[in-house]
């Protein structure tokens, strides 16, 4: 059965579909801790009841989503070394540092204070509940600060030397490998693109209540109303700034991956004299060209040159071992920068009906806000893809090739393990998101109630009492 | 230039330290929590699954977050044993893994369910019951030895290598170790009935406990040539001798805890003895080994420069960790009791 597969094939569908699975966890839940710990410090400070019933609304929900984002991260920290044991050997030298303070300074943090913050209101009082969320909401940067550090090493790496015996990469200056060139801009790419995710969730669970209540002929409700203008403030402001951070980082790629964002461009061949912008066209790696391409002439040299008659390698200029797949990362990125559009058109169109007073009273408004619900979770998953196959065939770019990190494992093993990673991811996770989107269906309600008196019962330490011992 | 060895000598012992101290606080945080989930099987009413599940719920993801400590800390200190030991004992680990996953997700899913609790009921026994095995298996093919091509740098052997009846012992020998610990755990958390049940449990498991430690500390000696000499090689077998009475030391305190004193606390303190014991007799087993028999831990080290790094974080991170662990610990601590509470 596995005779003719290719077992490090095998490996990187393995770890794509396990670190996609996991990676929407925390697009998710890194915003969702913000806006807890701002719902929060909103109730301390207004003592206004909606924020409380806000809170404990969305805190159902993260408890949820946070379980999931923990075990699928369980995986990931073994994945290196079950199957890319050879990458282990000779990069861990220099991102093992950076992972082992992933963990010591935030899934520690993050874990310690869980616990307090979803059940503890009540048993260590406003003041250190207020800061259990926001050290929760501090873990979760905190590790995307680290994990990002370590991959954008993986993409361009910095401070170190190669071992000529060992052929292990060893650091020779720590500060040059964590802040290395590309980590800045993928750190504020990411990081704004999980409060967008967070934001457009929340705001389409927001605009599928107040279409509810219309159909019901009632007024929406105070929290219903603030949670969905708070998101759309999120979008009307955070979308263009997350366009402009992401041109930015496109032009970091240029400077330092130029292959990916020819693959990125369509780009087969050079354009001496100004390259197009390709809006479509069906990428074809054999004959190298872009079929059925339309284009608008010297857009693309505009955009990534600032001139229209700045000329631009294409991949003609890469030998084509070097190469990555340039349909796969030619759609994904027109995936991912058609949502960031129509994340920043949603986001203007609620300033509009803001101005007009008919924020809470435009259906047509909350029907798209309601589709543009998951729309971060896919274009997150678009740049993450863009990005990670754009880097290949490489795992180390230009250094450490894909086909030379990985174990020495037979196909059956990779592919039986990646029939049981598919098989329970699907089955756990379809579960988990079934039950999230039950709790999101129903509506935040005043006095809502917090997580241990809910009515299925407690999660976590609900039930707990503390009885002394005579 | 002794001067500059020596340092990087004792950076790498005191790595090798604070894995094993990762590994071991691990294994006694988790090892309760897993134990635990194994003997939901034995209680069938939910009243009792609901006090169990609740008495580790506010801290079984800090509990794990030690195993990530334990694989991230491996990938940095000892990169090469990292990459070879999980691709060598890939199914075991891959196994644990899932197993964890179904396990641990069952905490916020079985709340939520509604006529598919019994779904997540058997997600938590089975997945707590196969990652102590996959745990116990994964250290038996560990200590069996794992071949390493020492010029590739990589595992040399087949995917199955692992599986042996040896390996399946210490599988089972570990489910037995944590369901003892789960016993004994749950003498401290609950009262009445429930209470009874375990101290029953936590003493039977505490005999096998015992015979199962006996049993793989005869077996592995017997296995490998490069233990049989650390144990029982002349003045070596008084080092074997007093492990032996330590360990028959912690079992008769386990007992009088139990059955004479009958306290709530001591069994559970006498398991956790029972358990560091073990586990530092394997520590003298494996050393300096970090694959048995072929790499030690200086071959398989980071450079000094990642190991002063890392150490610069964990000396300053680790105390503060383990203090608002044992914070968070404190705040829920106490019985778990059935009238009180919620129900």
């Amino acid at each position: 059965m596995w005779e003719n597969v290719d077992a490090v094939l095998l490996a990187r569908i393995q770890f794509a579909f396990t670190v996609s699975f996991h990676f929407l966890f925390p697009a998710f839940t890194i915003g969702l801790a913000s806006f807890l710990a701002v719902l929060n410090a909103l109730w301390l400070w207004t003592k206004q009841e909606h924020y409380l019933d806000l809170f404990r609304y969305w805190v159902k929900i993260f408890a949820l989503a946070f379980a999931m984002g923990v075990v699928s991260g369980i995986v990931m920290s073994y994945q290196f070394g079950t199957n890319w044991s050879v990458f282990s050997d000779k990069a861990g030298p220099v991102i093992g540092a950076p992972m082992a303070y992933e963990v010591l300074s935030a899934f520690f943090l993050e874990a310690g204070f869980l616990g307090i913050m979803l059940f503890g209101r009540e048993r260590v009082g406003p003041g250190l509940h207020m800061a259990a969320t926001l050290m929760v909401a501090v873990g979760t940067f905190i590790s995307a600060f680290w994990i990002l550090s370590v991959n954008s090493w993986m993409h361009t790496p910095a401070g170190f030397m190669v071992d000529p015996e060992t052929g292990q990469f060893l650091p020779t200056d720590f500060w040059k490998v964590i802040f290395n060139p590309s980590f800045p801009y993928r750190l504020a790419h990411t990081v704004t693109a999980a409060y967008l995710t967070t934001a457009f969730i929340v705001g389409g669970v927001g605009a599928f209540h107040l279409l509810r209540r219309r159909k019901e002929g009632a007024e929406p409700s105070k929290a219903t109303r603030t949670m969905f203008s708070m998101a759309m403030w999120m979008a009307a402001i955070v979308a263009p700034i997350q366009i402009f951070l992401g041109d930015q980082h496109g032009l970091n790629t240029l400077e330092y991956q130029p292959a990916k964002v020819m693959a990125m461009e369509g780009h087969y061949e050079s354009h001496p004299d100004g390259a197009p912008l390709y809006l479509f066209g069906i990428p074809n790696d054999e004959e190298q060209r872009l079929d059925y391409a339309i284009g608008i002439p010297k857009l693309s040299s505009l955009i990534l040159k600032h001139g229209w008659n700045e000329p631009l390698d294409g991949l003609d200029t890469i030998p084509d071992g070097d190469q990555p797949p340039v349909g796969i990362v030619f759609w994904s990125f027109r995936v991912m920068v058609a949502l960031g559009f129509a994340m920043m058109g949603l986001g203007l169109w609620s300033l509009w009906a803001r101005y007009r007073g008919r924020l809470f009273y435009w259906p047509w408004l909350h029907r798209a806000a309601v589709a543009m619900g998951p729309s971060g979770l896919i274009a997150v998953l678009a740049g993450w893809i863009t990005t990670e196959v754009g880097r290949q065939p490489f795992t180390v770019y230009g250094l450490l090739r894909t086909a030379d990190s990985a174990a020495p494992l037979d196909a059956p093993a990779v592919g039986a393990s990646l029939i049981a990673f598919i098989v329970v991811y699907f089955a756990v996770f379809g579960a988990g998101t079934f039950y999230i989107l039950r709790l999101m269906s129903r509506p935040p309600v005043p006095h809502e109630p917090p997580l241990k008196a809910e009515a299925t019962g407690p999660t976590r330490a609900a039930g707990i009492t503390t009885v002394r011992r005579e | 230039m002794p001067i500059v060895s020596d340092i990087s000598f004792d950076l790498t012992t005191i790595w090798a330290g604070i894995i094993a101290l990762a590994v071991l606080i691990y294994v006694v945080l988790d090892g309760f929590d897993l134990g635990l989930g194994i003997l939901f099987a034995t209680e069938r009413k939910k009243e009792n699954r609901d006090i169990m599940m609740n008495s580790v719920a506010p801290v079984w993801d800090g509990n794990e977050t030690w195993l990530v400590l334990g694989g991230g800390g491996l990938l940095a200190a000892f990169p090469l044993a990292y990459g070879v030991i999980l691709s060598a004992l890939y199914i075991p680990i891959i196994v644990m893994l899932l197993a964890l996953i179904l396990r641990g997700v069952s905490f916020e899913f079985r709340w939520k369910a509604d006529t598919g609790r019994w779904i997540w009921d058997a997600a938590f026994i089975g997945g707590s019951t196969l990652a102590a095995f996959a745990q116990g298996v994964t250290l038996g093919g560990l200590l069996q030895g794992i071949s390493v091509d020492e010029a590739a740098r990589q595992y040399s052997g087949g995917w199955w290598d692992w599986l042996s009846p040896f390996s399946m012992f210490v599988g089972l020998a570990v489910v037995v170790g944590y369901a003892l610990l789960g016993a004994t755990w749950l003498v401290m958390k609950t009262t009445g009935d429930l209470q009874e049940r375990m101290r029953t449990r936590a003493w039977h498991l505490g005999i096998a406990t015992v015979i199962f430690i006996g049993s793989v500390s005869i077996w592995s000696p017997i296995l490998q040539d490069g233990y049989f000499y650390r144990w029982f090689e002349g003045w070596h077998i008084l080092w074997a001798v007093a492990v032996a009475m330590i360990v028959l030391g912690l079992a008769w305190a386990l007992f009088r805890a139990l059955h004479v004193h009958r306290h709530d606390h001591w069994p559970f303190f006498a398991s956790l003895g029972l358990f560091v014991v073990t586990f530092a007799g394997l520590g003298l087993t494996m050393y300096p080994y970090i694959i048995p028999t072929t790499v030690t831990i200086y071959e398989a080290a980071a450079p000094r420069q990642s190991q002063i790094f890392m150490l610069i974080g964990a000396g300053f991170l680790i105390p503060i960790i383990l203090g608002y662990t044992a914070y968070a610990y404190y705040v829920f601590r106490g019985k778990i009791d059935v009238d009180t509470g919620y129900h």
